[in-house]
């Protein structure tokens, strides 16, 4: 499974949401204000702390770059539109809308 | 060569009224029930409001969908879960919740299941697709 997040975890709780309903091997996407998850050292951090021991955990570049985050919690990858679709093309995903 | 039947999932976060997503989304569900789809429906998070029974909207002035939601189980559409914390993190009970149809046989009123999120997450990755609304 692929998760898509697009939402602030500052804003809404849509991440914790989402890491309750992720199993072991499942892929998260951060993406649009959903990057904002991943500045390391946040109040939201412990999320992906907690959430990087049962799946990968994947910020979208461009959306980073745009918010100037550069210091991301450790065990972030990120990934570009074209690993973006190649994470669609390998599995099903829900929209954490 | 029949084809295998394909498995959508329908989640529904978002609360009622607020935006137009449940109502749309239950649009779509009433279309896709005249396909040959395995359909099924997770409520999750605020959209958990959506199955509360008794909502009236006539002070809004809007059609409600509390109507609706009790054909499902004419459209078929049997496979419907509440996700159990998000009940009960909003305070309410499986006693609040509509009714989504009749039993053929007995008449007696059929509600969505509720269900822990290990369920839920076992049901999603069987899925070919899932739709959020």
């Amino acid at each position: 499974m692929l998760h898509t997040v697009n939402k602030s975890p500052f804003q809404n709780t849509t991440l914790e949401s989402c890491i309750r309903f992720v199993r072991p091997g499942d892929v998260i996407l951060l993406l649009e204000d959903g990057v904002l998850a991943a500045q390391a050292g946040s109040a939201k951090s412990a999320l992906l702390e907690e959430a990087m021991g049962k799946c990968e955990i994947y910020a979208l570049e461009a959306d980073l770059k745009a918010r100037a985050l550069k210091e991301l919690v450790p065990g972030v990858k990120t990934t570009d539109y074209s690993g973006f679709v190649d994470l669609v093309e390998q599995h099903t995903t829900h929209s954490w809308l | 060569m029949a084809e295998e039947v394909k498995k959508i999932m329908f989640t529904v976060r978002k609360a009622p009224h607020g935006s137009i997503y449940v109502y749309e989304g239950l649009e779509v569900k009433l279309i896709m029930a005249a396909y040959d789809a395995d359909i099924s429906v997770v409520f999750m998070d605020d959209g958990v409001f959506a199955v509360k029974q008794g909502q009236d909207t006539k002070p809004l002035g809007i059609k409600g969908f509390e109507a609706t939601y009790g054909a499902l189980v004419d459209y078929e559409i049997t496979k419907v879960f509440v996700d159990r914390q998000s009940m009960e993190e909003r305070g309410m009970t499986e006693e609040d919740l509509l009714v989504i149809g009749e039993d053929e046989d007995t008449e007696e009123p059929i509600k969505p299941q509720v269900v822990g999120s290990d369920e839920i997450a076992a049901m999603m990755a069987e899925q070919h697709n899932i739709l959020s609304f």
